[in-house]
């Protein structure tokens, strides 16, 4: 047999063009060709109506080719974006249009569009472009969208643009039968997914075959041509979109289509020259899209072991000044939250509010840190109540390993109920336990405590549902060189897709790895996909490549079995050879090269391969060349589309020690215990997880988007929006992994790209309050991020208060 | 009004380029754009985040912070000039490169040339760093994807790598 390769830390194949320089990004793209290059005017005013666009004098600037407005815009192009998720509780969603048209609603919002022969020109054009504004009051900040004195949108009623409820049980009748009760009020503020590479489109039409090429950005090669070919009213099969390489994209780039991702082919056919827009960083912060921002009440009723009989939770969800991407941020917050845990009865309300800020479509982790966020703390404080350990606490809710699947009674963001597949939450526990040494910190404590340190431990568990459908595809290609290509539609962005499935399809197809070549996000290549997000490509496109691999092996093992005259039971394929089991090497064997060309009954030989087949007399005489119900080609494609999602978990525990003056917060020792099914290869799961803990402490500690009460975002910047470097983040992060394979797809795998950064807003509330109780007793920690400034504050109020 | 252009050399990666760029031309534009060397990224544009470091004299420098017409003269490399000629086309990879490979010390690739050409310079004012240095060395570059972990590693890994090799 061939080594086996799922499961290994196989190294990755793209490193090579990436450490050498030659990753082709989408700024990339067409350098050295006739490049057009675009920029943008935005607007400076959170909250205005357009009174008039003055652009004359912009085209008397040497290189410019174009400027458009609003009005310049046609048929569909002129309509609002689209609404991506409808549902039927966003009663009333709104989009932006690809350039502004009357009103604008936060800064950044694209009001004008310029072509021109190099982006600095294009910049000086845009500042000749005057535009009137009539101010109106802007609308910032929960707080502000519910008190409603303004409306984001004149037609939407309380800026409220849905309100959602799901209860199992009778969650109020629950609480205030409880012998215990507590009520919370939380909040966490908005972040970003902020990649290094921002967002970018290249177009190039060609007119000799009526046929536009797009290349961006994005996390949905598939959603962005059919939105191009919509808009543009071109048919789907005149558009192709490639995804090259991605800079990260951590869910900002799942949006789509961006006005930029609309213009840029529009420009590129107007003109007949290609264009290029790459976004910059500013631009990045203004007008691409946030996440987090949330207001939560609690109401809680408990017993005295901890156990929560009845749980009600109201949120109030801060959407930006439009959602086209519906509600999914809410309602994972509203379905997620319930982490490991089975409340007695469970009822959450929230509501989706407007305001004049950037638009939050998901951020790695979509909702679920903040869902975690408010059953962690819920938990802890249960346990600071009962005077118990917050361990005990989280085991006495724990769904138990023989209740799986689990069924919690409500509806999932795919709109498929909201059931577990699997999971053994007590033994992720013990696990963290033994990592961090939980039992044994009261000790540590008191060292520290003699050496005049306070230190804290927290721990925060989640569960996250990963590999939502509706489908993934994959095509698996055996040419006659032996080499094997693999293309699957949705993108890749850092994850080391071409790796991670190169190995799935070498173990099922019994070729070596470095045979294998996988493309991803290229609709030329596999034009039926959906994209990369809520970690589900190694479950989805895992899957479907598997299938597929196996679809292009039973093809195989049809041919060599005629070719090789045996049983395809007899046969075995290793290393690329197909030969039958038991014989001497050499006899009775031929390569999958061979069996391509045996695959396409050609009439000449055109080189090695082809020669050699002809010494085979391959299928009946008397029949056809290619069976009725075959094809020519070495060729396997298949799709995977799950019931429902697969059901990852985990739990992180850290140590800090908070200083004393300063209240400056050191990491000490971060311990992560993650279940993600089976692994393809712990080296990338393991990656994600670093890079998700990093990002985690960032939203923690250290990021926030500033929005002054006029709606200007005042941290719009690397300098000024905190993002960790290597100084901020954990040293080091022990890692211990359980693997409950899920029984939903044919790999046992569960989705690994967010974990890392759900439980972090919660792991660090938890063991900062704990360093602080002996000091300030009763020192609650009730919103994030949480900044040295934020807890000096918190602990004077305390000091003043008690 | 058309902008006025610069005659400038730019000797990269041991090769000397002829181009017209005018006075505002970053750097970074005009490798990227103007002489096609992609590798260098740009992330942020005003100088914190590292993408587009190379090294300028041998020293690093942020290449979206500095004018194409202030580099005459100077002697620049660029990630593409990070590989060691073994006789082979694309050449192996040089010890850093070869580190980020063996540690998973990438994942997008976006900040990697920046890191790359930091630390090799780093690692020739310091040859052998205590793990503190590693992470001095790469303490004002962003990566967003590998929480840095496995950065720090390949530092000290390319370390040995060079030493291995000398």
């Amino acid at each position: 047999m061939t080594t086996k390769l799922f499961g290994e830390k196989v190294p990755r194949v793209e490193d090579q063009r990436f450490l050498r320089g030659k990753g082709r990004y989408v700024d990339d793209v067409l350098v050295g060709h006739d490049l057009l290059h675009a920029a943008v005017l935005r607007s400076p005013h959170a909250h205005a109506r357009i009174v008039d666009i003055d652009v004359s004098g912009v085209l008397d600037v040497d290189g410019v080719h174009v400027v458009w407005t609003h009005d310049d815009l046609a048929g569909a192009m002129a309509d609002p974006l689209p609404l991506l998720i409808p549902h039927p509780q966003l009663t009333h969603g709104r989009t932006q249009y690809a350039l502004a048209k009357d009103e604008v609603n936060y800064v950044g919002e694209a009001i004008a569009f310029v072509v021109a022969d190099d982006r600095y020109l294009a910049e000086d054009a845009l500042g000749r472009i005057r535009v009137d504004y009539e101010f109106l009051p802007p609308v910032v900040g929960v707080e502000s969208a519910r008190a409603a004195e303004h409306l984001v949108h004149d037609d939407v009623p309380g800026n409220v643009a849905a309100r959602l409820e799901q209860e199992n049980g009778d969650a109020r009748g629950a609480i205030a039968a409880a012998p215990h009760t507590l009520s919370l009020d939380l909040t966490i503020e908005r972040s970003a997914s902020t990649p290094m590479e921002g967002r970018g489109t290249v177009a190039r039409w060609d007119p000799d075959t009526g046929r536009l090429t797009v290349w961006t950005s994005t996390q949905t090669s598939t959603g962005v041509r059919a939105a191009v070919a919509a808009k543009l009213g071109l048919d789907l099969a005149q558009v192709d979109v490639i995804t090259p390489d991605v800079g990260g994209g951590f869910g900002v780039k799942i949006n789509h289509p961006w006005p930029e991702e609309l213009l840029v082919p529009l420009a590129a056919r107007t003109l007949g020259r290609p264009v290029k827009f790459t976004e910059d960083r500013r631009e990045h912060f203004i007008s691409s899209a946030h996440e987090r921002g949330q207001v939560h009440h609690v109401e809680v009723g408990y017993d005295d072991d901890g156990r929560v009989l009845g749980l009600d939770v109201r949120f109030w969800h801060d959407n930006g000044a439009y959602t086209p991407y519906g509600l999914i941020v809410p309602i994972i917050t509203s379905t997620q939250l319930l982490g490991p845990y089975k409340p007695g009865a469970y009822r959450v309300v929230f509501e989706s509010l407007y305001t004049n800020t950037v638009m939050v479509t998901p951020y790695r982790g979509a909702g679920r840190p903040q869902g975690c966020f408010v059953m962690e703390r819920t938990m802890d404080a249960i346990a600071a109540a009962l005077g118990k350990d917050r361990t005990e606490v989280r085991a006495a809710n724990f769904i138990q390993p023989d209740e799986f699947p689990y069924d919690h009674g409500l509806v999932f963001q795919d709109g498929r109920e909201l059931e577990y597949d699997s999971g053994d939450y007590p033994g992720s526990l013990e696990k963290l336990k033994a990592l961090i040494g939980w039992d044994e910190f009261p000790v540590f404590r008191e060292e520290m405590e003699r050496e005049g340190r306070r230190v804290g431990i927290g721990l925060a568990c989640y569960v996250e549902g990963t590999g939502v459908g509706p489908y993934e595809g994959a095509h698996v290609h055996v040419e006659t060189s032996g080499k094997v290509k693999v293309a699957t539609g949705l993108t890749t962005q850092g994850q080391g897709h071409a790796t991670a499935f190169a190995q799935i399809v070498a173990d099922a197809l019994g070729v070596r790895f470095d045979r294998v070549e996988v493309v991803t996000g290229d609709t030329r290549r596999m034009p039926y996909a959906v994209g990369t997000f809520a970690s589900r490509a190694a479950v989805m496109s895992g899957s479907a490549v598997h299938l597929a691999a196996l679809r292009a092996r039973e093809k195989v093992l049809k041919i060599a079995a005629d070719a090789l005259e045996a049983a395809e039971d007899d046969l075995e394929i290793v290393d690329g050879v197909v030969s039958v089991r038991g014989t001497p090497d050499g006899t009775a064997s031929i390569d999958l090269g061979t069996v391509a060309v045996l695959s396409n009954p050609l009439r000449y030989a055109f080189d090695e391969a082809s020669k050699a087949a002809t010494q085979f007399s391959v299928g009946d005489p008397g029949k056809p060349p290619v069976a009725e119900d075959d094809e020519p080609g070495l060729e396997g494609k298949d799709f995977y589309s799950p019931e429902r999602s697969t059901f990852a978990n985990g739990m992180h525990a850290v140590i800090v020690e908070t200083d004393a003056e300063t209240a400056e917060i050191r990491i000490l020792k971060y311990a992560v215990v993650h279940d993600c099914g089976r692994l393809i290869n712990p080296m990338i799961v393991e990656g994600q997880i670093h890079g998700g803990v990093a990002q985690g402490v960032g939203g923690a500690l250290l990021e926030r988007m500033a929005y002054d009460e006029s709606g200007q975002l005042v941290n719009a910047s690397f300098m000024d929006f905190l993002m960790p470097y290597v100084t901020e983040v954990p040293a080091h992060i022990d890692i211990d992994h359980l693997e409950t394979p899920s029984p939903l797809n044919p790999l046992g795998v569960k989705g690994a790209g967010e974990a890392g950064v759900i439980p972090s807003a919660a792991v660090f509330a938890s063991a900062i309050e704990d360093a602080e109780a002996s000091y300030h007793p009763g020192l609650a920690i009730t919103a994030m991020p949480i900044s040295p400034s934020d807890l000096f504050a918190l602990r004077q109020r305390h000091e003043e208060s008690s | 009004m058309s902008e006025e252009l610069h005659e400038v050399r730019l000797s990269v990666n041991g090769v000397v380029h002829e181009l017209r760029v005018p006075a505002r031309r970053l750097l970074s534009d005009a490798l990227r754009h103007d002489l096609g060397l992609t590798g260098t990224h740009v992330g942020c544009e005003h100088g914190v985040c590292g993408a587009c470091t190379v090294l300028v004299d041998r020293r690093p420098m942020r290449s979206c912070l500095m004018f194409a017409v202030s580099a005459v003269g100077s002697e620049i490399t660029t990630v593409e000039g990070l590989t060691e000629q073994d006789g082979s086309p694309e050449g192996r990879l040089g010890p850093v490169q070869q580190a980020f490979a063996e540690c998973h010390g990438l994942q997008c690739g976006f900040c990697t040339p920046g890191f790359l050409t930091t630390i090799t310079a780093g690692l020739r004012d310091n040859p052998d760093p205590s793990e503190d240095e590693a992470r001095e060395m790469v303490a004002g570059n962003l990566c967003r994807c590998t929480g840095y972990v496995n950065i720090v590693k390949s530092v000290l890994r390319a370390s040995e790598i060079a030493r291995e090799r000398r």
